[in-house]
């Protein structure tokens, strides 16, 4: 049983870059950190497995992987308290974090919470995007980097963004077979030109381009994809295509890897009434945040990613300044706080570039707001064509939609539909995503069992207002 | 700015369970309907409702509210055809009996008392129920826990979709011509020309007679059009789990399984104002009772929690009045719109619809009842 | 389909899969487990019946869920194996008792 203390200054939720940086900063400046992560070793997504990858050849991976195992290191040796294996299901306006630790729940109160929970794939919904063997290209690389696993067979990608040219390249890296990359027409391919000059100053610009030359000369690049589907009965058997000026065409396939982009992972920072807005650049909902990561809501702020996308380098800037925040906030004569000058600059450094980057790989609305067969929530099968429908009965929101057609209330609580169900009900009314909303979330955001929930504490008033029996 | 076509002969102000039942029936009944409703984002008790269909232990104080609600069982069947015909939608209507479980020897005593009080009332409508002890609930639900001491059971009880009910409702209603405005919160109602103008965020709309169906809204539009509606917000909150393989038979006050196999648990009762925050004490305090009731539960996964508003008068039945300073205004309001759901569309609109709530069958949901002084 | 770097080494440990013995490499996931010994689809779909395999294995998309020991619903990419582990497909629903 994990010992907990009774009190902490700091708890930050997410091993990935900007939660190593956080926890790291306030450990070393004295206040009493935890930091809670659902693996079993730190890393997040972009360095997963970082500490424990069965990969040996470094070249599989790259430097920029590798460069994280530094980052494990320090928050490792930080003095701040590190639980793997947790998983945090609900963060109160009052900073009372509900975390489940071996199947034990328990409640825990602190002075300032630093949510770092990252990004997920944006939902990719095409025909077929639930069968067998369609995985997002984020799976591909969980499975390489902490299995030492690679698709076998014949292997196709397709979709867009810089992860999809990492991922083919630490697979061609690895000696997996591509059998094609399908490139997906791009949103909004001539409004990126705009930044292509900071993008060009920018750190990515190289090592972007390098890494998709590479890729290029050895694997087969169909450009312009505008339609998209997987086929098969009880697997994927083919994915079949269609480019902007061509005709169908069909490729047999074993793995399909899909990716468009990722997207902040927004459910216990919504579920604990932090506000979000929608983004145009990026497509999707972010919170809304100052230079530090801080919310409106007192104590509570969110760094990395989950801020809004901008990669691995930003989100550890990120991560260092919400915790100086903390810092500056409990221990105002910390020395470290000296460094926050440096680090904001550092952050402008890595952000620079990035509206190239999200306009240039802006999804194509048709892989965004699919055709009306696609099934757009997983978890209750509903289709594209239902929600449209369903707008017509009146349905102005998510939340009503919900209701109606059982969208968003599976397992994953409309990580893998949300934005899609929005951005469908925004096209249906002739609206914008920011007037439609999102699903409300609540706890738990992640499963707890019921028997760990009766496990709590409760006070005489929850007691009393139930049983009155 | 909305228009609405040829003016319509009955506005109602809520698009919730009680709203577009009544709308259905004035639909049914050739009025032209219009219902104004609140957007995404809304205290709407019929989105967070226990979906029981429920009446054992209805009318303590009231037996008139007994029989209304025994009424309204009995004609839950027929109602839930009509609605599937009509629409499509089956609302998964299941009237297998009800259950009240008690944790001990004292709550059963407790509950046996009260069910005994509230059938010797003078001018009880009779139905069967039973007390029944610890062998006799074992026999009937096996897997309830060794702390179950005995339990209560109507054959009358029974639950529903409550989702798919409102959405049935309000595709049956629209198939049936009524407009549907959805973001078009009241914010004035003023009587006018022998109608009622109503003002709303988007547009004004006017029509010859207006019902409040607005929840605990219409405490506040009540006013203005010369009803009385002491309504007020009472948090209930409640667990869902994942979908399980279907083993619970019978509908529980306080769980119940979905018809699509979820399990819901909902036992709380809290004066919270209008804050609909999920407390994990509440909700840990309601699981643990559960799993008390069935000890299976425990392993099941919670996916969701919520906090709804009842809509509560004082004594918890029903308001139903016709103004007699505005006549043509209306007020229908209820914390249990899904049992009522059936006389709501198959009575009240109606009556609705002939301009008139007969004393003989509305004069006891009357609200001049809070204003009779106590009898010593 | 998938195959292993050929210089990944690691300890196995002894599982089953649907009552089969099968040797799983220590410090793998269930679901990468399952993936890694050929089994394509992890569950059956409760609301069509449809085969459904892992799809983001970063515990997001709960396309995972298998039997775990008995309990059901466990998200196989969250799970690490452990020795004499009993991994279920599941058909459907998760049964009350499991």
């Amino acid at each position: 049983m994990t010992e907990l203390r009774d009190f902490y200054d700091v708890a930050v939720v997410g091993a990935g870059p900007a939660g190593l940086a956080a926890a790291n900063v306030c450990a070393r400046a004295g206040l009493a950190t935890v930091l809670f992560d659902e693996q079993p070793a730190p890393g997040g997504q972009i360095y997963r497995s970082v500490s424990t990858t069965p990969v040996k050849r470094d070249t599989i991976l790259g430097a920029d992987y590798w460069a994280g195992a530094a980052q494990a290191q320090k928050f490792l040796a930080s003095g701040a308290q590190y639980v793997p294996g947790a998983t945090v299901w609900n963060l109160t306006r009052e900073r009372e974090i509900g975390v489940s630790i071996a199947g034990s729940a328990r409640l825990l109160t602190v002075e300032r919470v630093i949510l770092t929970t990252g990004a997920l794939e944006r939902p990719f919904p095409i025909a077929g995007w639930t069968l067998p063997g369609v995985m997002t290209a984020g799976a591909g690389q969980i499975l390489l980097k902490s299995s030492g696993l690679i698709p076998d067979g014949r292997t196709v990608i397709a979709g867009c963004g810089p992860l999809l040219w990492l991922i083919a390249w630490q697979y061609l890296n690895a000696g997996a077979r591509i059998d094609a990359i399908l490139e997906a027409a791009k949103g909004d391919g001539g409004a990126a030109w705009r930044h292509a000059a900071t993008f060009a100053t920018s750190p990515y610009f190289i090592k972007g381009l390098r890494l998709m030359l590479a890729v290029r000369r050895r694997v087969r690049v169909v450009a312009n994809v505008v339609e998209l589907r997987a086929e098969g009965r009880d697997r994927v058997e083919a994915v079949a295509y269609r480019t902007m000026r061509g005709t169908e065409q069909r490729l047999p396939v074993d793995n399909l890897f899909l990716h468009q982009g990722v997207v902040p992972n927004v459910n216990l920072a919504m579920a604990a009434g932090i506000e979000h807005r929608w983004d145009d650049a990026q497509l999707c909902f972010a919170p809304m945040l100052d230079a530090d990561g801080g919310t409106a809501i007192s104590g509570i702020a969110i760094a990395g990613d989950g801020a809004g996308i901008a990669g691995a380098e930003a989100a550890q800037a990120r991560g260092m300044l919400a915790g100086l925040a903390a810092v500056r906030a409990l221990r105002p004569d910390a020395p470290v706080l000296a460094e926050t000058e440096a680090v904001r600059g550092r952050l402008a450094r890595f952000t620079r570039g990035r509206a190239f980057l999200d306009a240039y790989y802006k999804p194509a609305p048709q892989f965004r707001r699919p055709a009306r067969d696609t099934l757009v929530c997983r978890c209750e099968e509903v289709t594209a064509g239902q929600i449209i429908d369903t707008v017509a009965l009146g349905c102005t929101g998510p939340n009503q939609m919900k209701a109606f057609l059982r969208c968003g209330m599976g397992p994953c609580q409309g990580r893998e539909c949300g934005l899609t169900v929005t951005e469908l009900i925004a096209q249906a009314r002739g609206v914008g995503p920011q007037e439609v909303g999102y699903y409300r979330l609540r706890p738990p955001v992640k499963p707890i069992t019921l028997g760990e929930l009766a496990s709590l504490p409760k006070n005489e008033t929850a007691l009393r207002s139930v049983a009155r029996g | 700015m909305t228009r609405v076509g040829h003016e319509p002969d009955v506005a109602v102000i809520g698009g919730g369970l009680v709203g577009a039942a009544i709308a259905w029936g004035l639909a049914r009944n050739g009025a032209r309907v219009v219902v104004l409703d609140e957007g995404d984002v809304a205290f709407r008790a019929s989105r967070g409702n226990f979906a029981l269909v429920w009446v054992q232990s209805k009318g303590l104080g009231m037996p008139e509210y007994a029989a209304w609600t025994k009424l309204s069982s009995d004609l839950w069947g027929q109602f839930a055809r009509r609605l599937a015909d009509e629409t499509g939608l089956d609302v998964a209507f299941r009237r297998p009996g009800g259950l009240h479980l008690c944790l001990s020897e004292r709550e059963v005593e407790n509950r046996a008392a009260m069910l005994s009080r509230l059938h010797n009332q003078p001018a009880m409508v009779k139905y069967d129920y039973e007390m029944l002890d610890a062998a006799q609930i074992r026999a009937r639900l096996p897997q309830v826990g060794p702390e179950v001491a005995g339990a209560s059971y109507c054959p009358l009880d029974g639950h529903v979709n409550s989702l798919r009910l409102l959405r049935a409702l309000h595709a049956g209603m629209q198939q049936l011509g009524a407009t549907y405005l959805a973001d078009h919160v009241v914010e004035k109602i003023e009587p006018r020309d022998g109608g009622f103008r109503l003002t709303t965020r988007n547009g004004e709309v006017r029509a010859g007679k207006v019902v409040l169906a607005a929840g605990n809204g219409n405490a506040r539009l009540g006013p203005m059009v010369g009803l009385d509606v002491p309504v007020r917000p009472q948090r209930g909150q409640i667990i869902v789990t994942e979908k399980v393989a279907p083993f619970l038979d019978y509908p529980i006050v306080t769980i119940r399984q979905t018809d699509e196999g979820s399990v819901m648990i909902g036992d709380s009762v809290e004066e919270a104002g209008w804050d609909t925050t999920v407390g994990a004490g509440v909700v840990s305090a309601e699981a643990e009772r559960a799993v008390r009731m069935i000890p299976h539960l425990a392993r099941l996964n919670v996916v969701r929690t919520w906090a709804a508003l009842r809509v509560m008068t004082p004594d918890g039945f029903p308001i139903y009045q016709q103004s007699v300073s505005s006549p043509g205004a209306f007020v229908a309001t209820c914390h249990s719109g899904v049992t009522l759901a059936a006389v709501h569309a198959l009575m009240v609109a109606p009556a609705i619809a002939r301009g008139e709530l007969p004393a003989e069958q509305y004069g006891a949901f009357s609200p001049r009842r809070f204003h009779v002084p106590a009898t010593a | 389909m998938f195959r292993r770097l050929p210089d990944v080494d690691g300890a196995t440990v002894e599982v089953t899969i649907d009552g089969r013995s099968v040797s799983v490499r220590a410090g793998d996931t269930v679901a990468a487990a399952l993936i890694a010994a050929g089994v394509l689809a992890s569950r059956v779909s409760d609301v069509s019946g449809a085969k459904r395999a892992p799809y983001c294995m970063m515990g997001v998309c709960f396309e995972c869920l298998v039997t775990v020991d008995g309990v059901g619903n466990r998200q196989g990419c969250l799970v690490p194996v452990a020795p004499g582990m009993r991994i279920e497909m599941q058909h459907g629903r998760r049964e009350v008792e499991r």
